[in-house]
């Protein structure tokens, strides 16, 4: 730590700009803060360096570099952002205090949100607000997307306007969840943002341990592979969970996500705690005539669709295609190569799965299979009832911050099936047990006679 | 304003997708026959009713300001009737109902520096989370990462000459909001240190309780220290998730000497050919090096060459590897293997190579 002497001020400045643009004068005294105190100990040109002379403009000699290069910088864009809105402009100034201590300035956490909803708002403070007075509170709000992230210009304009009326002008298109997020939100903000939000007809997302909005691919809208109908699925039960996304009830997150196909666009065996992967139980159906026209244009059908065919179901005889259907497990591959002769079967369907999730906290999972085939259709009668059954038990036998993954891994998955009234299946599993440490709970007491 | 003097409606969920659907999608709406990829980043889906809707895929930098999403508007409102989607890799989807309008707004999204490609056997877009930008928890930046990548690898996403496709992903720490687990390459923020606790602030900002049980190693103890109720850690213990900085502000595991990135591959999502994959471990650890972090993209380059020279047509990352081995891909890449790749954490034995079937 520095001595006191070389912590003064070489120009004390006297004003800063707030939220709305006007100057006003600096409520505290940084020599009397601890806080700056501590952070100054570890590099006293700090403040010359990021607050400069000039108040309007951050100096940012190492984001400055990211303005070169083909790929589009976000920095250019930050900095054009920065010259019209303080948060914007502060966020770059914390950011390239970031880049030169090579360390994060957020601070996590605190209850804020919009009144009745417990979700779609995530607190994020700065940790060197003295600095960056403008992004002191610099909240999340989840804005839940359209199914299959379809947008009009019209709306995009729309939710570009609220945003630059309420809060820092920038967003994330999209979050890693699906949600279209506003970035950087003083708290007084969010139910004026909300209000604008809920009146041209958009509602907030979820977060914390709510059911997290749920997102598709873009299934029928644009995509022949569809088995469902990924976008009426997601917002039918979007809507129909209203309460479960706006108030954490569950012992921790859930996400569902909507696949069309098992090409999962959009990684919902990874990513996701229900995943509904689109399939088909029938003959893949094959267009002969389409078949001769990809071998017409030069397409080697043996070494790129028979031979990577992870079944060898698939066979040229004499320029036709035929498919042995009962070997197929469904990978899409000979499709995706051909996708103007094959196309899914006519029944179709859904597998799901379930426990899929990042590594915190018991490691990463991918979801494994729950129900080997489900028929989709509206009103997803058959799939809501499971999906109560399932919360049903993981409200009651899951501990706080234990994804539905964990906790199957941790009562058995045997003993999840039977709770939620499904049947053991061989498809549930890649092969049988290898241990033989079985907890029989079956068995003769002394005297019993085995029943005939 | 105070919230009495505002109109309040709740619940009433996202406005419905039919709104925003392009006419020709409407019309066309669960009758897509086929689509063919008509140059890198333009494709056109065709209709049994022999309707076509064309697409330009654009990347983005996803964290975009409201005047950025404006430009893609003005764009898409001249050549698209104001049609546009997003890609799960946040991508930007044009959708055009005329062939004619593919050049001029091509020629558009250049000038505006925006590029097209991400389609086929191209590297698409990095999925990526915050990072310093806006994360407590980010033991990196995801956004200057994926610019300094893409940078190295803009070629990659403007052409279709790779193997199969490749999915980068960047996850700025090991809650891993972005799908790194399950990418051909993965590149994710590591801190290396456990928490530093300031322990007049914990009695005040945490739970004990919940600050313990958040532990997934339970390294976490109570303890009274120097008189006050707080916790210890079992420095052996922690392997440094971060899950108590999450419940815990005063145990903040931000560290620029020892923060950094480590580099995993040859995972996938899709169950084209082989089942969906985890991403393996290639390189424990590279050093924060902003802005550009040369170290890593010049590993991730190397590490895309390297499949792009000896990978299979159809061969995904981790298709390649299963088929030559990891010993030769660690050989190949030029990587060293360290025990740090060999697992140790909770069924590290699944791990453990159980045959005689080696490569020489």
């Amino acid at each position: 730590m520095k001595g006191r002497k070389d912590i003064a001020w070489k120009g004390v400045r006297k004003q800063r700009i707030d939220q709305w643009g006007h100057i006003k004068p600096i409520e505290n005294d940084f020599l009397l803060n601890p806080l700056l105190l501590d952070i100054r100990g570890s590099g006293i040109e700090r403040k010359e360096y990021y607050m400069a002379d000039e108040i309007k403009k951050r100096k940012t000699p190492l984001l400055d570099e990211l303005e070169e290069g083909p790929w589009p910088s976000f920095v250019t864009d930050l900095k054009k952002m920065a010259e019209k809105k303080p948060k914007a402009n502060d966020l770059l100034g914390q950011l390239e205090l970031s880049y030169k201590e090579k360390k994060g300035h957020w601070k996590h956490g605190g209850l804020v949100g919009v009144a009745g909803y417990g979700g779609g708002v995530i607190g994020r403070y700065s940790d060197s607000s003295e600095l960056f007075p403008n992004v002191k509170a610099f909240h999340t709000c989840r804005v839940n997307q359209t199914s299959g992230w379809f947008y009009t210009t019209e709306a995009l304009r729309e939710l570009c306007d609220i945003w630059d009326k309420h809060g820092s002008g920038l967003t994330n298109v999209h979050g890693s969840t699906g949600d279209f997020v506003f970035l950087g939100a003083d708290t007084d903000a969010l139910e004026p943002c909300f209000s604008d939000l809920t009146k041209a007809g958009w509602d907030l997302g979820g977060s914390g341990s709510d059911m997290r909005t749920p997102s598709c691919c873009n299934g029928p809208a644009r995509c022949e592979f569809a088995c469902y109908d990924t976008l009426d699925m997601t917002y039918d039960i979007t809507m129909t969970y209203q309460d479960e996304l706006h108030r954490p009830a569950f012992v921790y997150k859930w996400k569902f996500k909507m696949a069309g196909c098992p090409n999962d666009c959009v990684a919902s065996i990874a990513r996701s705690d229900l995943a509904v992967i689109g399939t088909w139980r029938d003959n893949i159906r094959i267009d002969q005539s389409a078949v001769k026209e990809y071998l017409d244009k030069g397409l080697n059908i043996t070494s790129d669709v028979i031979m990577k065919c992870p079944k060898q179901c698939i066979s040229l005889d004499r320029n036709e295609l035929r498919i042995n259907n009962e070997d197929c497990v469904k990978c899409m591959h000979c499709l995706n190569v051909m996708p103007k002769a094959l196309r899914p079967g006519k029944d179709k369907g859904a597998t799901i799965l379930i426990g899929g999730k990042a590594p915190i906290m018991e490691g990463a999972l991918l979801s494994s299979v729950l129900v080997p085939f489900m028929k989709i259709e509206k009103p997803y009668t058959e799939f809501k009832d499971l999906i109560e059954r399932i919360w049903e038990f993981w409200d009651e036998h899951g501990v706080s911050r234990e994804r539905i993954g964990e906790c199957i891994q941790r009562v058995g998955m045997g003993n999840f099936v039977e709770a939620i009234g499904l049947e053991p299946l061989p498809e549930m599993v890649s092969s049988p047990r290898d241990n033989p440490y079985i907890f029989y709970e079956e068995y003769l007491e002394e005297g019993e006679e085995e029943e005939e | 304003m105070t919230t009495q003097a505002l109109e309040r409606k709740t619940d009433m969920g996202p406005p419905h997708y039919e709104r925003f659907l392009h006419p020709i999608i409407k019309e066309n709406y669960g009758k897509w026959r086929y689509h063919e990829t008509l140059k890198p980043g333009v494709l056109v889906h065709v209709s049994e009713t022999g309707a076509r809707i064309y697409t330009v895929r654009a990347g983005s930098p996803r964290l975009v300001s409201v005047d950025f999403i404006r430009m893609i508007c003005d764009l898409a409102d001249k050549y698209c009737d104001g049609y546009l989607r997003f890609t799960s890799r946040n991508n930007i989807e044009f959708l055009l109902a005329d062939k004619e309008n593919i050049e001029p707004l091509i020629k558009g999204l250049n000038l505006k520096g925006l590029p097209v490609g991400g389609t086929n056997n191209a590297i698409s877009n990095i999925v990526h989370t915050q990072g310093w930008v806006h994360c407590h928890s980010a033991a990196t930046d995801a956004s200057g990462l994926v610019k300094s990548m893409m940078d190295e690898l803009y070629d990659y996403f403007t052409t279709m000459k790779l193997p199969h496709k490749l999915r980068i992903a960047v996850a700025c720490c090991l809650n891993m909001c972005g799908a790194v687990h399950c990418s051909d390459i993965a590149i994710l923020g590591i801190h290396r240190r456990p928490p530093k606790i300031d322990h007049n602030a914990l009695k005040n900002v945490c739970e004990v309780p919940t600050t313990v049980s958040s532990c997934p190693t339970a390294a976490i103890r109570p303890a009274t220290v120097e008189g006050i109720q707080s916790v210890e850690v079992d420095e052996d213990k922690c392997m440094y998730c971060g899950n108590c900085f999450t419940v815990c502000p005063a145990m903040p595991l931000a560290d620029s000497l020892n923060d950094g990135v480590s580099i995993w591959v040859g995972g996938k999502v899709s169950n084209a050919r082989t089942e969906p994959m985890f991403t393996k471990l290639a390189i424990p650890y590279l050093p924060n090096n902003p802005p550009r972090w040369p170290e890593v993209t010049s590993a991730v380059k190397n590490i895309v060459e390297v499949y792009a020279k000896h990978a299979r047509r159809y061969e995904r990352v981790g298709e390649w590897i299963n088929r030559i081995g990891w010993p030769r891909f660690f050989k190949q890449a030029g990587l060293e293997f360290t025990k740090y790749h060999i697992d140790d954490f909770k069924h590290a034995g699944t791990t453990y190579k159980r045959s005689t079937q080696l490569t020489q």
